[in-house]
């Protein structure tokens, strides 16, 4: 019988913490692919970052360093600068990239640092028990949006690929969904382009993904999945930002 | 032959930095130890290495940490509000188990405080300084040429105990010039099968310091203290005319070299007075400061702070004799003569003769 789907050797053979109907499973996995594609498991230091993710170093069979909440672009910069032959790729949700830490991307794009942003956007802070993140949506109940977010006391959510892409230094910035096997398809091209960007040297590429939290949106795994692709995708369009390289 | 050169105290540092094979800095401009990276800045990427202004006080310390863990000689520099935002980092790595060197050429505070020398960041660089228990090695010049030989001394306590050093100079050690001899660094670097370099020939391996499954963060606790305990054997002190001294003086960095003086003055008025400057400052010569107190008739902590370091001269001294304190908060620097006189106002009221 003729093997056609396997697991990817750069992602352990042990089961996820992540909760039913997260994205992340599939998103280590994108990940996983790229970094077998390209041959990249033996020189791949990636940063992991705090939040669900934090535990991904259980997952990727690389070398993996834990980092500060939201310090994850500094770390990796320090990694890449010491070893620029290696493969550097962070791993970030939205409240450690987009909140707390967002000195640290800002300048790790600006100074276009040849690394590869994975940034897992759930509109949530997922770990800490689903609070108002800088993507929650207007109107979206979160523990610390009881009333819904409201733009006039807490702003209006930040598009981190849009900001970015205003950067000089930036090289390739796209987001990208999983909630469907079109938008997937899509995703893994998307990696595919960043990987390539960083291998080739052409500088900072980052890839978001629009992804669920069906535990803190308290929706079941299908509501969620089809909230990505409804209410998320239309405040941050799914596209290619920026792409230097491109013919 | 070492070569002499008439150099800034910041200079030294950074100098004895290179000397000691380290290629990667990060940090961000901050008076008074700018001389540090301003001197990197020109060096650093002409011998292939790396100076990086980072965004940040708190960027560059985890930069330092991702350079250091891939097993490279790091270094960030900083002055005392600078290092109270690099505590979250300097945590980190310490929890990782990740080696890294760490200036603060410390200025007055709290807050913005000042640019004056000031003491007033021993509670912080001894107690850990960032959340958890955990403590830094700290090392504490009091002449230029001690800031050469103790940053690569540095490097090489960071890489054996797999932990931050600091080297905790002030302004006055940090603008001072004076002639230093460049001694070449001789040691030769050990292996590091920590370090992350890739998993080539092996499985991934995790730098971390976040451990959720019961008792493991106890076990990890207890061995990062047996650690610490075990830097006991790096304790280095100096003493000063402590032969026969009814009263020592006891004082770290700039105080400890102005002291020299007052001793020398009260010696000159025929007071037996001696001095000994704690140069690791974690570990404290705690054994060696109970002997002091055991020998001597009274002993005189004098810092630039309201009192800091004279909680450590207590607790060491045990009751063993009388600890008195002299302190001067930051503002203006103490004179030779001043502490001299303080000094007999101690002697004076303890009835020494």
């Amino acid at each position: 019988m003729q093997q056609v789907f396997d697991r990817p050797k750069s992602l352990k053979d042990v089961p996820y913490h992540y909760c039913p109907g997260c994205h992340h499973g599939v998103i280590h996995r994108l990940v996983a692919e790229q970094i077998d594609a390209f041959g990249l498991q033996n020189k791949t230091l990636a940063a992991a970052s705090v939040g669900c993710s934090v535990l991904m170093y259980d997952y990727f069979d690389v070398d993996v360093l834990e980092s500060p909440h939201g310090r994850a672009p500094a770390v990796a910069t320090g990694l890449k600068r010491a070893m620029p032959d290696s493969f550097v790729f962070t791993y970030q949700g939205d409240g450690d990239l987009a909140a707390i830490g967002t000195a640290e991307i800002v300048h790790a794009a600006n100074r276009g640092e040849n690394i590869t942003v994975v940034f897992v956007n759930n509109a949530v802070f997922g770990m800490t028990g689903g609070q108002m993140a800088p993507t929650t949506l207007e109107g979206q109940v979160t523990t610390t949006s009881p009333y819904g977010r409201s733009a006039a006391t807490d702003g209006l959510p930040i598009r981190v690929c849009e900001l970015l892409s205003t950067l000089e230094g930036t090289s390739y910035i796209a987001r990208v969904a999983v909630d469907n096997m079109k938008n997937l398809k899509k995703a893994k091209a998307a990696l595919k382009r960043a990987f390539t960007y960083q291998t080739k040297g052409w500088g900072f590429s980052l890839v978001e993904f629009l992804s669920s939290c069906p535990t803190n949106w308290k929706m079941t795994a299908e509501e969620a999945n089809a909230r990505v692709g409804k209410e998320m995708a239309a405040y941050f369009p799914l596209g290619v930002y920026k792409d230097v390289r491109a013919n | 032959m070492a070569r002499r050169v008439m150099i800034k105290g910041n200079e030294a540092i950074a100098m004895g930095a290179i000397e000691a094979g380290c290629r990667y800095y990060f940090g961000y401009p901050i008076t008074p130890q700018t001389d540090i990276p301003e001197y990197l800045a020109a060096v650093l990427p002409k011998m292939g290495g790396t100076f990086l202004q980072a965004e940040s006080e708190v960027a560059a310390i985890n930069m330092l940490m991702g350079a250091a863990a891939t097993g490279a000689r790091a270094m960030t520099s900083s002055s005392s509000p600078g290092i109270s935002l690099k505590q979250e980092g300097i945590s980190y790595l310490a929890g990782s188990q990740i080696p890294g060197v760490i200036v603060n050429m410390s200025r007055s505070g709290p807050g913005l405080g000042g640019i004056h020398p000031s003491q007033g960041d021993y509670f912080q660089s001894t107690r850990g300084g960032g959340h958890g228990d955990y403590r830094t090695l700290v090392l504490a010049p009091s002449t230029a040429q001690e800031n050469y030989d103790l940053t690569m001394l540095a490097f090489d306590l960071a890489d054996k105990y797999r932990n931050p050093v600091m080297v905790l100079g002030d302004a006055l050690i940090g603008q001072i010039k004076e002639p230093v001899e460049l001694k070449a660094y001789r040691k030769k670097p050990k292996a590091k099968p920590w370090a992350l370099t890739g998993a080539e020939g092996r499985h991934g391996q995790i730098l971390k310091s976040l451990f959720l499954a019961d008792g493991e963060l106890t076990d990890h606790n207890w061995l990062l203290d047996k650690k610490y305990k075990s830097m006991e054997k790096e304790v280095r002190y100096e003493t000063y005319r402590a032969e026969d001294a009814k009263m020592m003086l006891v004082a770290f960095g700039s105080v400890g070299r102005i002291l020299r003086t007052s001793v020398d003055i009260l010696r000159d008025k025929g007071k037996a007075v001696g001095l000994m400057r704690p140069i690791t400052l974690f570990p404290f010569p705690t054994k060696a400061v109970r002997q002091t107190a055991e020998a001597a008739q009274v002993l005189l902590a004098m810092e630039m702070s309201t009192g800091q370091m004279v909680e450590d001269v207590r607790l060491a001294a045990d009751c063993a004799c009388p600890v008195d304190f002299y302190g001067r908060p930051p503002g203006s620097i103490p004179t030779p003569d001043e502490l001299a006189k303080e000094a007999m106002k101690v002697w004076r009221k303890r009835g020494l003769k």
